[in-house]
C-alpha cells in the first residue's frame, strides 16, 4: 500500500513537471526571429528576491526625463508613482507618495496642460504629483509625423512588451553599431543588432544576412550626456542600464511587493501542505486502497 | 475474510476514547490552516474596493474669489462634491454674526470662515441629511434650503431648523492670495 | 453510488423543521457521506481542483469586472489602472490571467483521466458529454477573455479566430459581420466579448452542476474500472468524507503551490510579450500565437491546406470527443488491462505534446534544421507543416479507426472480480 502511495506521487510531481514543462517550451519559443540575443545587464531585481536599485531607478528617471521624453510618453505612469514604495524617491517617512516634497519637486519641474477651470481655455502650467507624465505628442497621428511615419512607441509596459524586456532595452541602447558592408540601409533607417527583423532583402553582402534589424531612432545616447546627482559616471552603457531599469520599474512596479507576496504565500501553502497531509495520512492509516 | 477495510479507530480516530484530543490535533491544525488560507483570500477581495491610488490622489484645486459677486454663490466641484463659494452681503454678515454660536455643533460664524475673509464662506454643498444639493438663497434663515427633506441652514451654513443633524461641512482650505484659494 | 439512500436522521425541531421545508441539510450530508470506491488515485483529485479554478475564476473575475472599462480606447489604460493603482489589483489580475492555464492543466489532465480508465463508457456517457460541453465552453470563454486587454494579441486573436467563421460557405461573411457587429473587430466587438465572457462562466457552472448530477446518477468510475455490485459496496467504498475531502484537499494545495510560483514569481510567462503593446489595427504582430492550451487545435488548423478545411478538422478534433463514448468498442473500461490500447495511448499523449509544440512554430520552418528533405505537394518534409500532418492524421486515427478496431481485437488482461483485489494483500485477494 505505501509502494502505491508512493507511485502515485511520484505521477502527480511527474505530470506537474510535464505540464509546467510543455507550458515552458510552448510559450517563448517563438521570441527572437533573427535579432541577436540581449546581453545580460546583470540587474538587481534578477531572481526570486531581486529587489530595484533605488540609486539605479533614480539614475534612470534623469535618463528618461532629460533624454527619452522628449519623444516617448509614458501614458500610464503618474509623478506620484516616483514616491510610491519601491519606486525610485520612495522615502518611508511620506507614506502617501503625494506628500513627498522630492516627487512635489519633481513634478514642479514639467508643464502640462489643462484647462481653465474658470475660463475653460487651455493652459500650462506646473505638473503635480496627481498629473500623468506628460505625452510629448499631442496624439498618435503628430507623433508619427514628427518621427518620419514612426510614432515612438509608449514606455511605460516596454519592458513587458518584449521578450526578455529590460535586457533587451539596455542591449538595444547601448548596442548601435556601424552596419556591416553591403547592408542596403533605407533613408530614416538604422541598423540595431538587437532590433527583431529580417535583413535578408537588404542584404548584398557575403554570406548569409546579418543578424538584427532597421530601427527609425537614431542612436540617443553619448557619453556624458546625463550629469548624475550621485557622480556616478555617465557612459553610454550606465546609462542605457539605467534607464532600463527604470522602465523595468514603471512596467511592473509592484515587482517587490509580489515578489515578497509570493515568499509568505509559498511557505504557508508548504506548511499547510504538510499538515495536511499529516492529517490525510492518519485518516487513512490502516485502510487498504 | 478479513480484510481491514476501515481504521479501526474510525477515520479521525474519535472512537479511541481518552486519547481524542491528541489525535484531532492535527486535523483541528488543517482545518485551521483552511480556515485561516480563507481569510487570506477573503482580504484582496474586500480591501480592492477601497479607493484606489489615483482617486487618492485626486488634486486639490485653487478658485479665484474675485468671480462671486456680492450676494451671490459659485458652485465648484471639488472631488466629485459640489463645493459653494458665497460672498455675503454686509446685512447677512451682519446678522450671521449677531447670532452668536447657533446649529449644530454650536458655532460663531468666525469660527467658520478665515480671519481676514469673513465676507467669503466656502462649504461642502451637500445637506448633512442625505447628501442632496441645497438650493441657494432659499428657506427661513436666509441661506440654503435643502429641497429634499426641508432642512433650512443659515447665511453661515449652520442647521438652524429640519432634519439634518449637522452644519455644512467646511472644507480645509487655504488663501495662497489675497483672492487666490486653494481647497483641499 | 447510484441508488445510494439518504442515512440523515435530523436531530433537534429546528433541523426536522427545515428538512421538510428545505433539506438542504440532507443534500450535504448525503454528500459527505457519498459511498465512493476506496481505491481512487490521485489522478481522480482534478475534479476538485477543477471546481477550485472555476471558483477562482469566477470570484477573481467579478472582481477585475469593478475596474475594468470595455472601451478600445480605455481598456489597456484600465487593465494598467488594476496593476497599479487598485489596491492589490496586480494580484488580482495575475491570478485571473494564470488562472485560466491552471485551469486548461487541470482540465487536461482530468480528460486524460478520462480517456485512460474509460470513464466516459456505459453508464457514463452523459458524464463524459457534459464535459466536453464545459471543455467547450472553456474555450469559448478563455478566447474571449484574452481580448480584453486589448493588447496586439488580444486584437489579433481575435481578428484571427473570428475570421474562421467567414470560411463557412456562402453564411460565413453575413455571420462574421454579426458576430463583430461591423466590418472589423472594433468597440461593438470588444463590448459583446466582455458581455460574453462574463455570462459564459455562469453557463459552465450550470454544465457542472449537470455534470456532478450525472456523476452522482451513474457513479464514479475507478481505475480498475469494474462497476461496484450492490453486495460489495460497504467494504469497497468509503464516505466521501473525510477519506475524499482531505485527498483531495492535499491535491489542491499542491496545484495551488504551483499556480502561486507562476502568478508571484513568473507572471507572463504563460501569456506572451506583445500582449502589453496597445491594439493597433493597422500593425499585424509578426507571429500570431494563441494561447499555449489552444496550440493543438490551432496546429490542426494550419495543418489542413484548405481555409474551410481547417475550421472543420480544428472543431472535428473537438467533436470526435463528444462521440467517443460510441467509437470505443471495448468491453473493458480501465487501460490497465488493455496493453495495446495503452499502447497507443502513450503514442497519442505524446502526439498531443507535439501538436502542442507545433502550434507555436512557422509552419515552413525545418523541423531538423540542415537535414536534407525534400518538397511533398506543398512543402518541405522536413517543416512543421508535414510534421503537422501526420501528428493530425494520428490524432483523428486514434479515435477514429484505433478505438473501435482495437477494442474488437485486442485481448485484454483478466480482470479483478472486485475494486478491493488488486490492494489487499495477495494471500487475501486469493481467498477472494
Amino acid at each position: 500500500m505505501n509502494n502505491e502511495k508512493k507511485m502515485s506521487f511520484r505521477k502527480i510531481i511527474a505530470c506537474a513537471v510535464a505540464a509546467a514543462g510543455i507550458v515552458a517550451v510552448a510559450s517563448p519559443a517563438l521570441a527572437a526571429g533573427g535579432a541577436k540575443h540581449p546581453r545580460d545587464g546583470g540587474f538587481s531585481f534578477n531572481g526570486p528576491f531581486g529587489t530595484f536599485d533605488q540609486g539605479q531607478l533614480q539614475r534612470g528617471y534623469k535618463v528618461y526625463r532629460e533624454v527619452c521624453s522628449s519623444c516617448h510618453g509614458m501614458d500610464h505612469v503618474h509623478f506620484r508613482n516616483l514616491g510610491d514604495k519601491h519606486g525610485p524617491f520612495w522615502n518611508p517617512a511620506y507614506p502617501n507618495p503625494n506628500d513627498n516634497p522630492v516627487v512635489k519637486a519633481l513634478a514642479k519641474e514639467i508643464q502640462v496642460a489643462d484647462i481653465d477651470s474658470e475660463t475653460g481655455e487651455s493652459l500650462m502650467r506646473d505638473a503635480t504629483t496627481a498629473d500623468k507624465f506628460p505625452n510629448p505628442y499631442p496624439n498618435a497621428t503628430a507623433a508619427a509625423a514628427g518621427n518620419g511615419g514612426a510614432a515612438p512607441p509608449d514606455l511605460s509596459v516596454m519592458a513587458k512588451a518584449r521578450h526578455d524586456g529590460a535586457n533587451y532595452i539596455y542591449s538595444l541602447l547601448s548596442g548601435y553599431v556601424a552596419p556591416p558592408k553591403g547592408l542596403k540601409i533605407a533613408p530614416g533607417q538604422n541598423y540595431n543588432p538587437y532590433m527583431s527583423g529580417d535583413l535578408t532583402p537588404f542584404w548584398e553582402g557575403k554570406g548569409p544576412a546579418p543578424k538584427g534589424g532597421f530601427i527609425a531612432m537614431p542612436p540617443q545616447l553619448t557619453n556624458g550626456q546625463v550629469t548624475y546627482d550621485d557622480g556616478t559616471e555617465a557612459t553610454v552603457d550606465q546609462m542605457a542600464k539605467d534607464v532600463a531599469a527604470f522602465i523595468m520599474w514603471t512596467s511592473e512596479p509592484k515587482m517587490v511587493e509580489r515578489k515578497q507576496a509570493g515568499f509568505g504565500v509559498l511557505i504557508f501553502l508548504l506548511m499547510f501542505a504538510g499538515i495536511t497531509y499529516a492529517s490525510y495520512r492518519k485518516i487513512w492509516k490502516g485502510v487498504a486502497h | 475474510m478479513a480484510e481491514p477495510v476501515v481504521n479501526p479507530d474510525g477515520p479521525m480516530g474519535q472512537n479511541e476514547g481518552g486519547d481524542a484530543t491528541r489525535r484531532d490535533f492535527i486535523h483541528i491544525a488543517a482545518g485551521a490552516a483552511a480556515a485561516g488560507a480563507g481569510v487570506m483570500v477573503a482580504w484582496p477581495l474586500i480591501n480592492q474596493m477601497s479607493p484606489a491610488a489615483d482617486t487618492l490622489a485626486l488634486a486639490s484645486i485653487e478658485f479665484d474669489m474675485s468671480k462671486v459677486q456680492e450676494g451671490q454663490q459659485v458652485v465648484i466641484k471639488w472631488q466629485g462634491k459640489p463645493v459653494f463659494v458665497r460672498y455675503r452681503t454686509p446685512a447677512e454678515l451682519q446678522k450671521v454674526e449677531a447670532e452668536g454660536a447657533v446649529g449644530s455643533p454650536a458655532q460663531t460664524d468666525a469660527e467658520r470662515t478665515k480671519a481676514g475673509h469673513e465676507k467669503y464662506l466656502v462649504v461642502i454643498g451637500s445637506c448633512t441629511h442625505l447628501g442632496c444639493v441645497p438650493t441657494f438663497n432659499a428657506g427661513e434663515y436666509g441661506g440654503w434650503f435643502c429641497p429634499c427633506h426641508g432642512s433650512h441652514y443659515d447665511a453661515s451654513g449652520r442647521i438652524r431648523k429640519g432634519p439634518a443633524p449637522l452644519n455644512l461641512i467646511v472644507p480645509a482650505y487655504e488663501y495662497l492670495s489675497d483672492t487666490r484659494v486653494k481647497i483641499g | 453510488m447510484s441508488n445510494h439512500e439518504s442515512t440523515y436522521v435530523p436531530k433537534t425541531a429546528v433541523e426536522r423543521w427545515l428538512d421538510t421545508r428545505l433539506p438542504i441539510v440532507r443534500f450535504g450530508m448525503d454528500y459527505a457521506n457519498l459511498p465512493t470506491p476506496r481505491n481512487l488515485n490521485y489522478w481522480w483529485t482534478f475534479g476538485g481542483i477543477l471546481a477550485i479554478c472555476l471558483m477562482t475564476q469566477i470570484i477573481t473575475g467579478i472582481v477585475l469586472a469593478m475596474h475594468y472599462t470595455p472601451h478600445i480606447d480605455m481598456a489597456f489604460a484600465s487593465v494598467e489602472r488594476i496593476m497599479r493603482d487598485v489596491p492589490g489589483g496586480w494580484l488580482i489580475r495575475y491570478v485571473h490571467a494564470n488562472g485560466a492555464s491552471m485551469f486548461f492543466i487541470a482540465v487536461y489532465l482530468h480528460m486524460l483521466r478520462g480517456l485512460y480508465y474509460g470513464s466516459y463508457k456505459a453508464p457514463r456517457e452523459m458524464i463524459w458529454i457534459v464535459g466536453c460541453v464545459i471543455f467547450f465552453l472553456m474555450i469559448a470563454t478563455a478566447f474571449l477573455g484574452y481580448v480584453l486587454p486589448w493588447g496586439q494579441m488580444s486584437f489579433w486573436g481575435a481578428e484571427v479566430i473570428t475570421n474562421l467563421i467567414g470560411a463557412i460557405p456562402v453564411v460565413g461573411e453575413p455571420i462574421l459581420v454579426w458576430l463583430r457587429g461591423g466590418p472589423a473587430i472594433d468597440n461593438a466587438t470588444l463590448n459583446r466579448f466582455f458581455s460574453l465572457h462574463y455570462l459564459l462562466p455562469f453557463v459552465i457552472l450550470g454544465c457542472v452542476v449537470l455534470h456532478l448530477w450525472a456523476l452522482h446518477a451513474a457513479g464514479q468510475n475507478n481505475p480498475v474500472g469494474i462497476l461496484i455490485p450492490k453486495d460489495r459496496e460497504k467494504k469497497d467504498t468509503l464516505p466521501f468524507h473525510p477519506y475524499f475531502t482531505v485527498k483531495d484537499g492535499f491535491a489542491i494545495i499542491l496545484f495551488f503551490i504551483m499556480f502561486a510560483v507562476f502568478v508571484f514569481y513568473n507572471p507572463n510567462a504563460l501569456g506572451h510579450a506583445d500582449n502589453y503593446i496597445p491594439a493597433n489595427p493597422l500593425v499585424t504582430p509578426a507571429h500570431i500565437v494563441p494561447e499555449w492550451y489552444m496550440l493543438p487545435f490551432y496546429a490542426i488548423l494550419r495543418a489542413v491546406p484548405d481555409k474551410f478545411g481547417g475550421v472543420v478538422a480544428m472543431f472535428a478534433a473537438i467533436g470526435v470527443l463528444f462521440v467517443l463514448p460510441w467509437l470505443d468498442t471495448s468491453k473493458v473500461r480501465s487501460m490497465r488491462y488493455r496493453p495495446t490500447m495503452k499502447t497507443f495511448f502513450i503514442i497519442f499523449l505524446f502526439v498531443c505534446f507535439g501538436l502542442g509544440w507545433c502550434g507555436a512554430q512557422l509552419p515552413d520552418a525545418p523541423v531538423v534544421p540542415g537535414m536534407p528533405s525534400f518538397n511533398l505537394i506543398d512543402g518541405q518534409l522536413n517543416s512543421y507543416l508535414w510534421l503537422t500532418r501526420f501528428l493530425t492524421i494520428y490524432y483523428f486515427v486514434f479515435f477514429i479507426v484505433l478505438m473501435p478496431l482495437v477494442g474488437l481485437k485486442e485481448k485484454p488482461l483478466l480482470i479483478p472480480a472486485t475494486i478491493s483485489e488488486p490492494v489487499l494483500p495477495t494471500t487475501e485477494a486469493e481467498k477472494v
